[in-house]
């Protein structure tokens, strides 16, 4: 077992456009767990997944990933972002795995043998093989959210970081897309930090919570944030979880 | 219609140019700009008549302004909303510019028609050596660049995090779609620069091809309805930039229906 912290942060200011984000963070995550990243709208959680991967400066402390500092570009992190283009609907799945190969090399966009055996791999990894032929154009939100996770994998990383991955999805693609995203994380060894706007769906996949609130951190076990006081008190709101007969847990706010 | 001088001019000519024209058109179709394109040919115009009428080469003036202003474009703001708007308005001030230009002029008529609807006939040894050595730095630059600039395309918060300057690409790729689009206008003419830049790109992405295919699909597009073109004209005496144009809509709907 790795004793380091896949991600450890001491007393991290983040800011953006000149407004402070996140101020005197620390918090540790150990390699191998599965952390949801939850907060409200404008908290932060795409700045903070945006300082790991090097893109925002830290104002001040210090961030590090494995033990080394962030540094862009790093290839042990899989990253995927949230907002997706529109561009190259004509072109199939495989072309868009294909274009993140040393894809910030100047050249021609050429895929070498093992190139393309890495993005068949990466697909086989979420049982999207199929999809490596189809148009972008004319797949589901859920078929390429699945896509883009077989992107994550290319370069085989220790960390991956997911922006609202199970955004825009039904009810039951968003648990399809959880339960996926816990398997592949588990057979590989990720870690794994997900953002996401709804915390139910993510129940029983993550093993850590992540809450940034008003510039503040707060990290823990599931069991231990995912409470009906600790939510209220983070949120700000009255937040209710119930624990269904069948095992399964709730998570909703008052007024809904 | 080889036997002729001018001819063999015009074909080695608008053979630089489609190749160029070709794959920087699959990208434009590709990254949604083809507007931005449509722009740059017009405020090459206006670089034109002003450099006419300074009595500088309209083909330095045509290329100055459309590399710097394709520069200056991917300099500023990224904003799409609000880009139209910026990019009709610039688009428009320039024709303006243009007019007045040549207006100043004496000699207005003759240059105006070849810088609006093209004069590939008219190629001079000269010129075709400077449209060859663009078309080579031009496709030299687009090699080295077209990696980067697909990453960039496809999934620019990606391509960041691995270290792609998303900036300096676009910059660089705007820049090199100005130096497409004065070439481009020597043959077809500014108001019909799509014709042989958007039409075979984004035919070539209608077919669904995988990138690097894809781009030299364009290229050999381009070639195709520029020779055709020719061709059409030497037949039928009807313009070189009209039957470009015809045969540049016919092959992007055939695409089209490939796809059915």
């Amino acid at each position: 077992m790795e004793c380091e912290a896949a991600v450890s942060c001491h007393d991290v200011t983040l800011a953006i456009g000149g407004r402070t984000v996140l101020s005197d963070v620390c918090l540790s995550v150990e390699a191998g767990s599965f952390v949801g990243l939850f907060g409200p709208n404008g908290a932060g959680k795409t700045t903070f997944l945006r300082a790991l991967l090097g893109l925002v400066p830290v104002l001040s402390g210090e961030m590090t990933l494995f033990g080394a500092s962030v540094t862009r570009g790093n290839r042990g992190v899989g990253y995927m972002p949230q907002s997706r283009t529109p561009n190259g609907g004509m072109l199939t799945g495989r072309d868009l795995l294909a274009s993140g190969l040393s894809g910030e090399k100047w050249g021609l966009p050429r895929v070498s043998r093992e190139g393309s055996a890495e993005v068949e791999a990466a697909l086989e990894a979420v049982d999207a093989a199929s999809l490596g032929g189809r148009r972008l154009g004319s797949l589901s939100g859920g078929e390429r959210q699945r896509l883009l996770i077989a992107q994550t994998l290319l370069g085989s990383p220790r960390l991956l970081l997911l922006d609202e991955p199970l955004a825009s999805l039904d009810p039951v693609r968003m648990r399809e897309v959880a339960l996926l995203l816990r398997e592949v994380a588990r057979k590989r060894g990720m870690t794994v930090i997900c953002s996401a706007h709804d915390i139910s769906p993510l129940m029983g996949v993550m093993d850590t919570v992540l809450c940034l609130v008003r510039g503040r951190a707060r990290i823990g076990p599931v069991d231990e944030v995912v409470t009906g006081p600790v939510l209220s008190e983070l949120y700000g709101a009255q937040v209710e979880v119930c624990h269904a007969p069948s095992g399964r847990v709730l998570v909703s706010a008052d007024g809904l | 219609m080889l036997a002729y001088d001018f001819m063999r001019m015009a074909f080695a000519a608008s053979a630089c140019v489609a190749l160029l024209a070709g794959p920087v058109g699959w990208f434009l179709a590709l990254r949604g700009q083809s507007f931005a394109g449509h722009a740059l040919s017009h405020i090459a115009f206006a670089g034109a008549a002003g450099a006419a009428l300074l009595g500088v080469s309209p083909l330095a003036g045509l290329l100055g302004a459309a590399v710097l202003a394709g520069g200056a474009m991917g300099l500023t703001g990224r904003e799409t909303g609000e880009r139209d708007v910026a990019i009709g308005l610039v688009l428009s001030l320039a024709m303006g510019f243009g007019v007045l230009f040549l207006h100043l002029m004496t000699r207005s008529t003759s240059t105006a028609m070849a810088l609006l609807f093209g004069n590939v006939l008219g190629v001079s040894a000269g010129m075709l050596a400077s449209l060859a050595g663009a078309a080579v730095g031009g496709l030299a630059a687009l090699g080295a660049l077209s990696r980067p600039l697909l990453f960039a395309s496809l999934q620019p918060e990606l391509a960041e995090a691995r270290g792609v300057r998303l900036r300096l690409v676009s910059t660089l790729f705007l820049m090199l779609v100005g130096a497409a689009t004065a070439e481009c206008a020597q043959i077809t003419g500014v108001l019909l620069v799509f014709t042989l830049m958007v039409g075979p790109g984004a035919a070539a992405q209608r077919l669904g091809l995988a990138p690097l295919a894809g781009m030299v699909c364009a290229a050999v597009l381009a070639l195709g309805e520029a020779w055709g073109g020719l061709a059409l004209s030497w037949w039928t005496d009807w313009p070189v930039s009209f039957w470009i144009a015809v045969l540049s809509v016919v092959v992007f709907f055939l695409a089209g229906l490939r796809r059915l």
